[in-house]
């Protein structure tokens, strides 16, 4: 086994994201240049982490632009509640006005039934 | 993001009066992490516009969602879950041309301005700037995965998730992002400084 079959593996070596067999394994803990590339990758990792806390600052505006439009889809949501209430309150009436109209028409039915009763009694 | 014990108390309190339809809660949210945020962003794609569009989507859909957030994880890390699922969604929208062009990057092309630092600076400032350089060149496929877990540390199967790709390919990603990020650095050593061991 040389370096150049497990270079590829010693970035996931590094935090152990990789498994490795027993032989690769023994080959790379006695690889100095394995080891010297390990030596780099966990100070790069550790360094990566640092950056974490380097905080990169916006352009001014996005806070203002990102208010903004979270202030126009609250007011959307708001017009569409709104809207689905004023059409449940449409839909509403018209099936009440629906159900007084199909009470008249039955009395009306039954009015006229009675009268055509009493006239042929 | 803050971590300290104070602010993750604050984070709470606004997060649980946000969810309750306080809109001045979610507010003072934004502008607690909307910094965290867009640095989030933009490390992960390297443009300032970008991570702005991000940024913006990022907290919409946080307002949306936040009723799916239960407090399992933190309110940060939940947070770093949408930009890094809308930052990959952006990155599809925006054309595959441009992020080709990206990928295709010649890897050799370091801007010499931005990596000539002077001498005087302290080491471990020149090697963080070197570092974030050297992350804004990575591929856009590779410099997520590293970003997300070397620099975040979101676990292997949340960036899975949030970039719409399997474990295993997440895990390639990384290791390929890594090797690739520490050859530019390797690159930017000898540039800069003739040495080969940047950091």
């Amino acid at each position: 086994m040389q370096y150049d079959d497990v270079a590829d593996l010693l970035p996931g070596v590094v935090d152990g994201s990789i498994e490795l067999d027993a032989r690769t394994q023994a080959f790379i803990a006695t690889d100095l240049r394995s080891q010297a590339d390990i030596a780099r990758y966990q100070r790069m990792l550790r360094n990566l982490r640092l950056l974490r806390e380097r905080v990169i600052d916006p352009e001014p505006g996005l806070l203002a632009e990102t208010l903004a439009i979270l202030d126009a889809e609250a007011e959307r949501r708001l017009a569409r509640t709104l809207v689905t209430g004023k059409r449940m309150a449409i839909a509403g009436a018209i099936a009440g006005g629906a159900a007084v109209a199909a009470g008249a028409a039955a009395t009306a039915v039954i009015f006229a039934s009675r009268s055509r009763r009493r006239l042929a009694g | 993001m803050d971590t300290d014990q104070d602010d993750d108390t604050g984070l709470t309190e606004l997060v649980t009066a946000a969810k309750g339809g306080d809109r001045d809660a979610f507010d003072a949210l934004v502008r607690h992490t909307y910094r965290d945020t867009y640095t989030l962003a933009f490390r992960l794609l390297a443009d300032p516009e970008d991570a702005r569009d991000v940024v913006q989507e990022t907290y919409l859909r946080a307002w949306k969602g936040l009723e799916r957030y239960r407090g399992d994880a933190q309110f940060t890390t939940w947070l770093y879950r949408i930009t890094a699922n809308t930052a990959s969604t952006h990155r599809g929208r925006r054309g595959k041309h441009r992020a080709t062009s990206i990928d295709e990057h010649d890897l050799d092309f370091i801007d010499d301005a931005r990596t000539g630092q002077p001498e005087a600076m302290g080491e471990s400032v020149f090697e963080l700037q070197a570092l974030g350089d050297a992350l804004e060149q990575l591929p856009p496929k590779l410099r997520q995965a590293v970003v997300l877990k070397d620099v975040y540390d979101l676990p292997h199967d949340a960036i899975a998730a949030e970039l719409g790709i399997s474990v295993t390919a997440a895990k390639v990603r990384l290791h390929r992002g890594r090797k690739q990020l520490r050859e530019l650095l390797d690159d930017m050593g000898a540039h800069t400084r003739g040495g080969r061991n940047a950091v």
